[in-house]
């Protein structure tokens, strides 16, 4: 279970980083969307995992909170997906913007050749 | 009531940000513009009276002036609370101060090149004042990225294709230094526990052998992406860009933006690595002691390469937050709190005067016609009436203009450069009698920085001094036309520096206090915890 997430964790960052660094915008939005996929999941592992239990305690008497999940990265993660969602989104449009009024998908809004 | 004031830096500006969006710019502009003023003008009275509270200690706060709110009443390590403290306070202070020019001179046409420009205004404002109130790394991270998102549109304000180019190459960058964020926050979180700065401080000299290079891998990662808000040198190649192509009272806001960065390091560093750090005091001090050196030579480079004012204004900016970044990294050391006194002093003045500059550079630039024909020049791609641009140019002064602006000019180079009267000087004085005085780091490298220092303000000089005589001397008779509503923020602007200057004594006093209070870390990571619930305090204590 370990193996299996830290490898998704590490593939998604690896491409990630990988996308973010090439020269087309189409290519960082979509870079960005999976390193917020692996900070999302990498935010989620650090409440440890615990298949199967629920982060949310019944009302009432001491009950043992090692039957539970840390509710805390869970909440971390959902606001980390909002903001991350919502910049991505923003940044799409600027990525339209740019390519309407360069003509060009390269991020420095002139290709290389014509330096 | 009283105990509520802490928070109101964060309300004022999002209620008045949130009801201004219910309005149509073109009709309501003279309102919104009015309650943009109003609720600034608020937050600077409340930002004075938290510095007077801070200074001398408040009705619910403990010793040194610290105070807590918890927010929805939830006890210290659960819920998020909000700690004003001096340093807090007197960044409160600081970013009010620039935002009432900012505003003024926004108004005399700027703010009519875009929509929601007022209301963007004061989301920044929110995110600003939230980052320097909050005692919570997640909450930082919201208000970093409330802050991040208004800069966003504020940077594209204007349009054209300059400013998209560099707005998404700062987008871009500012998304990923998010996401480094992110990462560091959970690994701290992962390994300590806790979110809660005060907490941390108190935990961080008992975390495990085992674990602590997890901890300092998570630090180290926060740092990165403050790193690059703040524009350290090896990630702040897309600075000088963006703030250059940000539309002018923008570039003046953006000003205090590298210090958001700057303060978080100073914050956090002082708090987990200072004397209190148990095994890890000190962590990454030599780090930031470099970078800083290498932010300032970047940045004094560049100020020597540039052609153009703006980007010369945006390098500044590198080296004021780099003075800043190594003193802090010299602080951690041990190097004392007096330098850390000058370095504040020195970024209070080195902000408003950066700000000054960004407010003059497109007043200096101007070609016939001014503000005029850029008005008409976007009217159509905006799709603004005629009207609206008829009443605008009326208000130019002529004659006059060209003195008082190279008047302010080389104010802002005096300041800027670090040469007597202003500002600039006291601080960087403070600074290095300092760096002289200090025996935790090796002689050399204290002098490296001093040298640095003075060849940072002696290229200041070189390279604006160029500039003013190409502007002012050897340009073209022609006038610009410059309107009284531009000319009065940098005005403005400048008397707040001199002020400064003035009372020096009391400012500097106030700064060694508070770097006396960063360095004393346990008033901060216990008072937290001493701070009553609302509904566990006694009647006569609740009822202020």
């Amino acid at each position: 279970m370990e193996i299996i997430l830290s490898a998704a964790i590490g593939i998604l960052s690896a491409s990630g980083i990988w996308l973010v660094l090439r020269p087309r915008s189409f290519q960082v939005v979509i870079g960005l969307c999976l390193l917020s996929y692996a900070v999302n999941l990498f935010i989620f592992s650090t409440g440890r995992l615990t298949p199967g239990a629920p982060p949310i305690m019944p009302k009432g008497g001491f009950i043992d909170p090692t039957l539970y999940a840390d509710p805390v990265p869970q909440a971390l993660v959902l606001t980390a997906i909002v903001i991350s969602f919502a910049t991505t989104a923003l940044f799409l449009v600027v990525m339209i913007a740019s390519r309407g009024m360069t003509g060009t998908d390269h991020v420095d809004g002139k290709e290389r050749s014509q330096q | 009531m009283n105990e509520h004031l802490i928070i109101a830096p964060i309300l004022i500006p999002f209620v008045t940000g949130a009801l201004m969006l219910l309005y149509d710019d073109r009709q309501r502009r003279e309102a919104k513009f009015w309650l943009s003023i109003v609720s600034a003008a608020a937050q600077l009275l409340i930002a004075v009276e938290l510095v007077v509270r801070a200074k001398t200690g408040g009705d619910i706060s403990d010793a040194e002036g610290i105070s807590f709110y918890l927010l929805g009443d939830w006890a210290a390590p659960y819920g998020i609370v909000l700690v004003l403290d001096r340093l807090a306070a007197m960044m409160l202070v600081l970013t009010a101060l620039l935002a009432i020019p900012s505003l003024v001179y926004a108004q005399a046409g700027w703010s009519r090149q875009g929509p929601h420009y007022y209301s963007l205004f004061q989301f920044l404002l929110m995110g600003l004042n939230g980052a320097f109130l909050t005692g919570d790394i997640f909450n930082l991270f919201v208000f970093f990225e409330i802050l991040l998102a208004a800069s966003y549109g504020l940077l594209l304000h204007g349009s054209g294709q300059l400013r998209v180019r560099a707005g998404m190459h700062y987008i871009a960058m500012n998304l990923a230094a998010s996401l480094l964020f992110l990462i560091g926050v959970s690994l701290i979180y992962g390994v300590t526990g806790t979110l809660n700065m005060a907490h941390l401080a108190n935990l961080i000299s008992s975390v495990s052998v085992e674990d602590r290079p997890l901890l300092h891998a998570g630090v180290a990662v926060l740092a990165v992406a403050f790193l690059v808000k703040a524009g350290s040198w090896p990630l702040s190649f897309w600075l000088p860009t963006a703030y250059m192509a940000a539309a002018a009272p923008v570039g003046a806001m953006f000003a205090i933006m590298t210090k958001v960065g700057v303060y978080a390091i100073l914050r956090l560093s002082m708090l987990l690595f200072g004397e209190t750090g148990g095994p890890s005091a000190g962590f990454g001090a030599n780090i930031l002691i470099v970078l800083g050196m290498a932010t300032v030579l970047f940045g004094l480079l560049g100020i020597l390469a540039s052609q153009g004012l703006g980007r010369m204004a945006a390098h500044s900016v590198l080296i004021s937050s780099g003075t800043v970044l190594g003193i802090t990294g010299f602080a951690l050391a041990g190097g004392g709190p007096a330098m850390l006194s000058g370095a504040l002093y020195y970024l209070i003045g080195s902000v408003l005067a950066t700000g000054a500059l960004f407010l003059l550079i497109e007043p200096m630039d101007r070609e016939d016609g001014g503000i005029a024909a850029m008005l008409a020049l976007t009217a159509d791609a905006y799709g603004l009436d005629d009207s609206d641009l008829d009443e605008v140019p009326d208000a130019g002064l002529a004659l006059p203009a060209m003195t008082v602006l190279g008047i302010c000019f080389a104010l802002c180079v005096l300041m800027l450069a670090g040469l007597p009267p202003l500002p600039g000087f006291i601080g960087k004085l403070a600074m290095v009698q300092a760096l002289i005085a200090q025996t935790a780091l090796p002689a050399g490298l204290a002098w490296a920085f001093i040298a640095l220092l003075v060849v940072s303000g002696f290229a200041t000089l070189v390279g604006m001094a160029r500039i003013g005589i190409q502007t002012f001397w050897a340009g073209d008779s022609a006038l610009p036309r410059v309107l009284a509503l531009e000319i009065a923020p940098v005005v403005g602007l400048l008397v707040v520096l001199a002020f400064t200057s003035f009372k020096a004594e009391a400012m500097l006093r106030y700064t060694s206090g508070t770097a006396a209070a960063l360095h004393d870390t346990v008033a901060y990571a216990y008072g937290v915890f001493a701070t009553p619930r609302v509904a566990d305090r006694p009647e006569e204590g609740a009822q202020p």
